[in-house]
């Protein structure tokens, strides 16, 4: 990965931090690219102000693939924004290196954005978009050619480098894109919702092209998206979001499997949702993942295994998701492919979870 | 029932109204190139073909110097307004908020709808007020300002249709606001401002009642001429100079409109 780095910068004088074994405490504050310190973002003044962003803190590491995740209206594009330095927090900090960039403007940062809808420059070829961060820095005329070659390689798009961006398809145009704002070597990439407006396909193939390419430049991507799935398997951490706050930060098998709130747990993949003393527990809400209940026509030997009745059975290929009424009135999901034959809309059937497969929620 | 959009189409009257304003329109005009090239002095008989107005037309001197008169005006009046214009579009467009914003909009854009007649007195009293007596550079100021109004409509629309993001992405590849302006902005408005420039251009060719006020002696342009030939009685040659300051018009905006179309 080294040499793939120094390959693509021009001058050759970054290289990616070698992580050793061990990483001793001050190794790892000294991995923290972004520390975002307690930032607040107020919009409009008065009694109609909101807050977008309240007291939000996170560490964006060297090298990683940060994924901020939420849904709509939850505050991840403003913190984008804020990162980008199209908007000034409104208290905290923001730092990169150590140095605080809060009162930078977007062209006095080493931080370049895709923007949702690309933003391409409509008047200038391929090259000549994808050159324009070089040409701005003041970056001489061979040493662009060569970076923009390089990009254009990168993106797969070094065949079509003279066409303007209305004679591209849409993944190519988010690949002009891609290569722009990677061009002028940005210590942070910001991908802004980049795949919202490809189709299904097209996304798939996407996602792992930015993988490979987050892989190749060494340069850290911080992405936006409401799509848990496209969060998942992308990114190394994922911070989730709701309400302009950050709820939980880890990686997809953290976030998935050890969800620490009510909003985590629903937001990320589906989950049966109970106050905890219904189950006996004693932490005040607990969730449990679809694919955790077993099924069974008789009571099961695990601690937790209750009747119910089946409502609902839809048949999904690889696994069969029931909805299930229990004795008390509340109502249980399960998605398997090991359940009983025979089940129908009102069976009886007992649902059964491992103690291990119970997760406790502190909210 | 179900409710459908209203269609012109489902007014069968609708072609035949169009039909009569397009006559109203335009066969006034074709009358009038035709009888340019009518033989007979009496403009209204026809007797034959003959070029011998507009012959007569490029020999009047008086004629001559007020067309070039009113060339000269258009051709300094046109780009200065049009300079003029593109600050005041992006200042209207892009600047987020300043003091007397909506005041300076309302103003700008109050010589299109206050009454020429209104702005033609006000001109004269004005220049009269401030001793200005500069010949054909007095028609030239009024010009540059009534034409600004009309170069900033296509230029601010242009503005409102370019995307924000594509200027905020110069932004964010260390593009400074000049640079940001000249390479990106500046492009994008160019059929835009073509279009306001050949607008200002055929308001100022033909503009009457402005001009008819303040252009002192020696410095009168085609229409006002044109004006004054009629008074005397329609004459072939005011056909004729009609004709050519009706080609030139239409030979502006299709000229313009080509550019916009080629660029887009």
């Amino acid at each position: 990965m080294t040499a793939s780095l120094a390959a693509l910068s021009p001058v050759g004088h970054r290289v990616a931090p070698t992580l050793s074994a061990s990483v001793s405490a001050s190794e790892t504050a000294s991995r923290e690219l972004v520390g975002v310190r307690g930032v607040t973002k107020t919009f409009g003044a008065g009694v109609s102000s909101f807050n977008a962003l309240e007291g939000v803190s996170v560490s964006i590491k060297r090298n990683e693939f940060f994924t901020l995740l939420g849904p709509s209206g939850c505050g991840k594009t403003t913190l984008l924004r804020l990162l980008a330095g199209f908007d000034q927090p409104t208290s905290g900090q923001i730092l990169l290196d150590g140095d605080d960039i809060a009162g930078l403007p977007p062209n006095k940062r080493p931080v370049n954005t895709v923007f949702q809808s690309y933003a391409l420059f409509p008047h200038l070829t391929v090259e000549q978009n994808v050159e324009f961060g070089l040409v701005q820095q003041g970056v001489q005329r061979e040493a662009r050619q060569r970076t923009v070659e390089r990009m254009l390689q990168l993106v797969r798009l070094d065949h079509i480098a003279k066409r303007k961006p209305n004679q591209l398809s849409g993944g190519q145009q988010q690949r002009v894109a891609l290569a722009r704002a990677l061009a002028p070597q940005p210590r942070i990439l910001l991908l802004d919702e980049p795949l919202s407006a490809l189709d299904f396909k097209l996304r798939r193939g996407m996602q792992v092209e930015l993988e490979r390419i987050q892989r190749e430049t060494g340069i850290s991507f911080v992405l936006v998206t409401h799509d848990q799935e496209e969060a998942l398997s992308m990114s190394d951490r994922i911070a989730v979001m709701d309400a302009g706050r950050i709820l939980q930060v880890g990686n997809s098998t953290e976030i998935y499997e050890r969800p620490n709130c009510r909003f985590v747990a629903d937001f990320i993949g589906e989950a049966n949702l109970f106050p905890g003393s219904a189950v006996g527990w004693v932490s005040p809400y607990v969730a449990v993942r679809p694919e955790r209940v077993v099924l069974a026509i008789h009571k099961q030997s695990m601690p937790i295994s209750l009747p119910g009745t089946v409502k609902e059975i839809s048949y999904l290929g690889a696994t069969t998701a029931f909805t299930i009424e229990l004795t008390d009135g509340s109502v249980v999901k399960s998605q398997r492919n090991d359940a009983p034959q025979g089940l129908d809309s009102g069976s009886t059937v007992w649902c059964s979870v491992h103690p291990e497969h119970i997760i406790e929620l502190e909210g | 029932m179900i409710r459908k959009g209203f269609s012109l189409k489902s007014v069968p009257e609708s072609a035949f109204v169009t039909l009569l304003a397009m006559i109203f329109l335009y066969l006034p005009l074709i009358v009038l190139v035709v009888y340019a090239f009518n033989q007979n002095r009496v403009s209204t008989i026809w007797t034959g073909f003959s070029t011998i107005w507009f012959e007569r037309v490029f020999a009047d001197d008086n004629l001559r110097r007020a067309a070039w008169n009113s060339l000269i005006v258009a051709l300094v009046a046109t780009p200065v307004s049009t300079l003029l214009a593109i600050p005041a579009a992006m200042g209207f467009e892009r600047e987020l908020r300043f003091r007397g914003k909506a005041a300076g909009e309302a103003l700008v854009a109050l010589p299109l709808v206050a009454p020429e007649i209104v702005t033609a007195i006000a001109t004269l009293i004005f220049f009269r007020l401030i001793g200005l007596q500069a010949g054909l550079l007095n028609v030239i100021i009024a010009h540059i300002v009534f034409c600004i109004p009309f170069a900033l409509l296509p230029i601010r629309a242009q503005l409102r249709v370019i995307p924000r993001d594509i200027e905020d992405a110069a932004f964010d590849l260390y593009g400074t606001r000049w640079g940001i302006f000249r390479k990106i902005t500046l492009p994008l408005l160019m059929p835009a401002i073509a279009a306001g420039a050949s607008l200002a251009f055929v308001v100022s060719l033909d503009d009457f009642l402005i001009t008819f006020m303040v252009a002192p002696a020696g410095a009168t342009t085609l229409p006002v001429y044109l004006y004054g030939m009629l008074r005397v009685g329609v004459t072939p040659e005011a056909n004729a100079a009609a004709t050519l300051l009706l080609v030139v018009s239409i030979a502006v905006v299709a000229l313009s409109m080509a550019l916009t179309s080629r660029r887009t």
